[in-house]
C-alpha cells in the first residue's frame, strides 16, 4: 500500500501504545521483522480525515533513547537514521496522563532530535478519576507541539488525533528542552563537524551509542571512539547529568500545567489487589491455581471442538476414498497429506485457548507480579525474575519465548534462560501428550472435580518446569558471569484485559501454527508416504507372490490376508527398513520400529509425531474404514506377543522422550539467531538428547 | 539511611547514590535526588521490593535499593 505520510508511535511500555496502534489501523496491519534484527515490526495503515493515507509504525516500548535491550535500540535507529526504510515524517509520542513525569523523559529526548512530534495524552479518563488535572492547552503552548488528549481503550479522541496527523507540520516546531551542548561541548562540536550532523542531541547520542549502531561504518565508529578519548568523555556521567537536566526541565514544565491532588497517593485499587495476589501464602497458591485451571481448561473446553474437527477429517477421508479412483495419487492425498494434516488441525482449539490465557495474564499486569514474586527463587537457580515470562511463554512455544529473553539485560541470566526454555512443555508437545495420555490414562474424575487425564497432563507440565529449573541450576555453575545483573522493573497498574487483543492473539497464533507447522507436516507426510509405499528392490513383488501361494491364504478370511500383506509391505518399505535400522538403539526404551519412524520425523517438529502415526497406521490399515489415530493406536498389537503396543510403560517412556528431546528445527534456528554462535544450539541439542534417552529408559523400566 | 532499610509504608527523600551505573538506570525511571519514595511492599520471599516513586510503582532488588541514600 502506498502511504502519503509515515508516522512512528513511540512511548513507554504500558502506556497503551499497542492499543492506540490497533485503534488507528484496525486489522489493516502486518507483522514482520525489522531489517537485520529479529524484533517484531508492526506496520499498519490509517485513513486520515483529508483522504490521505498514513503508514503507522509501532516501535518497541522504551523508557528512554538509551537502550537496555536489543528491542529498545531499534527506536533510536529508526528515528535518527534518515536512510532507514522506516524513518518517519512524524512521531506520535504517547504519554500516560496519570504518570506524566516519567513519560516526558522519553518525549524530551525524541523532541530534541528535532523530528516533527505530536503528543497523544492517553488514559485521560484514568487521570481524571484519580483527580489529576492537566491544563492541556497550556502544556501544548509550553511544548509548542500539538497535544491531543485521548483514551485509546474507549476510542475517545482518535478523530482529533487523526486530524492532528493530517495538520502536522513538515518541520519540527518544538524548542530545545535542555542545553544539550553544555553536556559535552567540544565533543558534540567535533562529531557534528566531522560526521556532518546538524543536531546537537543526535551528535551526543552517536557518542553514546556508536558501538552498537548498525548504520555507522566501522571507520566512523572508530573515529567517534578517538574523539571521545580526546575529549575525556564519560558516557555514564554524561547520561546522568543529562537525565537530571531533563527532569528539572520536566518539573518546571509540570509546575503550572498539572495538579496532582495530595490524596492521589492513597491506597489504590491496584495496591489492594496486590495485597492478595502477591501475598506470602495466597500469592503462590493463586499462581498455581491459575496454572492448574489453565491446563484443566485446555483439556476440557477444547474436547468438543477437537472431536468435531477429528470427525470431520475422518468423514472427508472416507468421502475422498469413495469418490476418487483407487491408486497411488489418491493414496498420497488421502493417506499421506490429509491424514497428516488432520493430526495437526485437531490441536487448534487447545493452542487457541493456551494463547488466550497467556495474553490475558500479560495484559492484566499479572505476569509482572509473577516476575516480582519469583525473582528471589529464580535467582537461586541462576535465572532472573524476568525468566518467568519466557518460561511460562514456553508453555505456548519456545520460539517467541526465546526471542522475549531479550528483556533480560544480564548476559548469563539470559543464556541460561535460553538454554532451559525448550524444556518447558510447549504446545507442540501437547498433541503428543494428549494422544498418549488418552491411550493409557482412564478418563475418570477423582475427588469430583479433577479429571485424571487432566491431572496427568498437569503433571507433565509441572515436571517440565522442575527439570528446567534443575538444568538451570547446573548451568549456573558452568557459565561465567560477564557483568552484574539488576532488576529494575515497572509494576503496571492492574487493568482489565483487552478482549479484542486476546481474540487477535488467539487468531494470529493459531494461524501461524497451522501455516508453519502445516508446511512441515505436509512435506514430512509426503516423504513419509513415499518411504512407506515403496521398497528397495523387488521386496513388494515378492510379498505379493508369497501371498499367491495357497498355504498363506487357505482358511484365512480375505480381510485378514489383506492386513497381513499390508503389514509385511510396511515392514519391508524404505520407512520400515529405516525404522528397523534404529530399532536396536530405541528397543531399551520400549519403542518398536514404527515408533522409531515417528521419532525420526519428529526431529523436524514434535507435532509431526501425531501426523506420522496417522500416516503409518493409515498406510498399514484398511483404507475403507478410516478411524481416528487414537483408535488405531489403541488397537495396535505387537505381532509376536499379541499384546497392545501402547502400554503405560511405552506411553510414558515416549512422553519422557518428548519432554526432553530437542525435536524442533525452529528452536535450534532461533537459538542460533539469538546467540550468534553454533556452540549454544549444539550444546542444547546434545544435553537434551542425552536427558531424553536417560529419562525414557528409566520411565520404561520403572513401569514395565 | 539506605532505601533498603526503609520499612513497608515508610517514606523517604532521595539524597544521593553510591553507584554510578545503577544511578543512571534508576534516574531514568524517575528515581532522582529530591524525589519522595514510599516502600509499598516486599516480595513474598523477602526480595525484591516494590516502591512508589513519581506516581507509579517500581520494583527493584534490595541490593539495588541499598545504593540509594535517603535524607534522614
Amino acid at each position: 500500500m502506498k502511504a502519503d505520510i509515515r508516522v512512528a508511535l513511540v512511548g513507554n511500555p504500558n502506556t497503551g501504545k499497542s492499543t492506540l496502534f490497533n485503534v488507528l489501523t484496525g486489522l489493516n496491519q502486518k507483522i514482520g521483522n525489522f531489517p537485520g534484527v529479529t524484533v517484531d515490526k508492526k506496520v499498519g495503515y490509517s485513513k486520515l480525515p483529508d483522504g490521505r493515507t498514513a503508514e503507522i509504525v509501532d516501535l518497541p516500548g522504551t523508557y528512554s533513547l538509551y537502550p537496555k535491550s536489543q528491542d529498545e535500540s531499534i527506536v533510536f535507529s529508526v528515528l535518527a537514521d534518515k536512510a532507514n526504510g522506516l524513518n518517519p515524517d512524524l512521531v506520535i509520542v504517547i504519554l500516560d496522563a496519570s504518570n506524566l513525569k516519567r513519560n516526558l523523559l522519553l518525549y524530551s529526548q525524541v523532541a530534541d532530535l528535532k523530528i516533527p512530534v505530536i503528543v497523544a495524552l492517553n488514559m485521560m479518563d484514568l487521570a481524571k478519576k484519580t483527580g489529576i488535572e492537566i491544563n492541556v492547552d497550556l502544556l501544548a503552548k509550553n511544548l509548542s507541539v500539538p497535544v491531543v488528549p485521548i483514551a485509546a481503550r474507549k476510542q475517545l479522541g482518535i478523530d482529533d488525533l487523526k486530524q492532528a496527523i493530517a495538520n502536522a507540520n513538515k518541520v519540527a516546531m518544538q524548542g530545545d528542552s535542555i542545553d544539550v551542548k553544555s553536556i559535552a561541548p567540544q565533543l558534540i562540536e567535533s562529531i557534528s563537524r566531522e560526521m556532518n550532523v546538524d543536531n546537537a542531541y543526535y551528535a551526543l547520542q552517536l557518542a553514546h551509542q556508536h558501538e552498537t549502531l548498525k548504520f555507522l561504518s566501522t571507520e566512523q565508529s572508530d573515529r567517534i571512539e578517538e574523539l571521545e578519548k580526546e575529549h575525556a568523555f564519560h558516557s555514564q556521567k554524561a547520561q546522568g547529568s543529562e537525565t537530571i537536566a531533563r527532569y528539572s526541565y520536566i518539573n518546571e514544565l509540570l509546575y503550572d500545567t498539572v495538579k496532582i491532588p495530595a490524596t492521589a497517593h492513597d491506597e489504590t485499587l491496584s495496591n489492594k489487589i496486590d495485597k492478595i495476589l502477591t501475598h506470602k501464602v495466597f500469592g503462590f497458591i493463586i499462581f498455581f491455581a491459575i496454572l492448574l485451571f489453565m491446563f484443566q481448561a485446555i483439556f476440557t473446553w477444547a474436547s468438543y471442538p477437537m472431536s468435531l474437527i477429528a470427525d470431520s477429517f475422518v468423514w472427508i477421508q472416507n468421502e475422498l476414498h469413495r469418490i476418487l479412483p483407487a491408486g497411488p495419487a489418491t493414496s498420497l492425498l488421502v493417506d499421506g497429506v490429509i491424514a497428516g494434516l488432520s493430526g495437526v488441525m485437531v490441536f487448534i482449539p487447545q493452542i487457541a485457548i493456551l494463547f488466550a490465557f497467556i495474553s490475558i495474564l500479560e495484559d492484566t499486569g499479572y505476569m509482572s507480579r509473577v516476575t516480582f514474586m519469583m525473582d528471589k527463587l529464580m535467582r537461586k537457580v541462576g535465572l532472573n525474575g524476568k525468566s518467568v515470562v519466557p518460561l511460562i511463554g514456553g508453555f505456548a512455544c519456545a520460539v517467541p519465548s526465546i526471542m522475549s529473553t531479550r528483556t533480560i539485560e544480564n548476559w548469563k541470566d539470559r543464556m541460561i534462560t535460553i538454554m532451559v526454555t525448550p524444556l518447558v512443555t510447549c504446545s507442540a508437545r501437547l498433541p503428543v501428550y494428549t494422544l498418549l495420555i488418552a491411550l493409557v490414562v482412564p478418563n475418570k474424575n477423582v475427588w469430583w472435580v479433577f479429571n485424571l487425564q487432566g491431572l496427568a497432563l498437569t503433571g507433565m507440565y509441572v515436571f517440565s518446569l522442575i527439570s528446567a529449573v534443575l538444568v538451570a541450576w547446573v548451568f549456573k555453575f558452568i557459565l561465567k558471569a560477564r557483568e552484574r545483573g539488576y532488576f529494575i522493573m515497572e509494576l503496571p497498574v492492574y487493568r482489565m484485559p483487552r478482549w479484542k487483543n486476546v481474540a487477535f492473539s488467539m487468531y494470529e497464533r493459531s494461524k501461524s501454527f497451522v501455516l508453519q507447522a502445516g508446511k512441515v507436516i505436509i512435506a514430512v507426510s509426503i516423504i513419509l508416504w513415499v518411504l512407506a509405499s515403496y521398497a528397495p528392490g523387488d521386496r513388494f513383488a515378492r510379498i505379493e507372490a508369497k501371498y499367491k501361494q495357497p498355504q498363506y491364504t487357505q482358511g484365512i478370511p480375505q480381510d485378514q490376508i489383506d492386513r497381513n500383506i499390508a503389514t509385511e509391505k510396511l515392514e519391508n518399505s524404505y520407512a520400515g527398513v529405516l525404522g528397523h535400522t534404529i530399532e536396536p538403539v530405541i528397543r531399551p526404551l520400549g519403542f518398536d520400529w514404527k515408533i522409531g519412524i515417528a521419532l525420526i520425523t519428529s526431529f523436524a517438529a514434535r507435532e509431526v509425531f501425531v501426523g506420522t502415526m496417522a500416516t503409518i497406521y493409515s498406510v498399514n490399515g484398511d483404507a475403507d474404514n478410516t478411524q481416528s489415530v487414537q483408535q488405531k493406536m489403541h488397537d495396535a498389537k505387537n505381532p509376536q506377543t499379541g499384546q497392545p503396543v501402547f502400554t503405560a510403560a511405552v506411553a510414558f517412556s515416549l512422553m519422557m522422550f518428548y519432554a526432553f528431546a530437542m525435536q524442533c528445527a525452529s528452536t535450534v534456528a532461533v537459538v542460533y539467531r539469538e546467540t550468534k554462535n553454533w556452540r549454544w544450539p549444539a550444546t542444547q541439542f546434545a544435553y537434551m538428547t542425552v536427558l531424553a534417552y536417560a529419562a525414557s529408559f528409566i520411565a520404561y523400566h520403572l513401569l514395565r | 539511611m539506605k532505601l533498603s532499610q526503609l520499612p513497608v509504608g515508610a517514606k523517604g527523600i532521595v539524597k544521593e547514590f553510591t553507584d554510578l551505573e545503577m544511578s543512571v538506570k534508576l534516574m531514568e525511571m524517575g528515581c532522582l535526588p529530591g524525589e519522595e519514595i514510599r516502600v509499598d511492599r516486599i516480595a513474598p520471599l523477602g526480595d525484591p521490593i516494590a516502591i512508589n516513586v513519581s506516581g507509579y510503582q517500581l520494583s527493584l532488588r534490595k541490593r539495588e535499593a541499598s545504593t540509594i541514600i535517603l535524607h534522614k
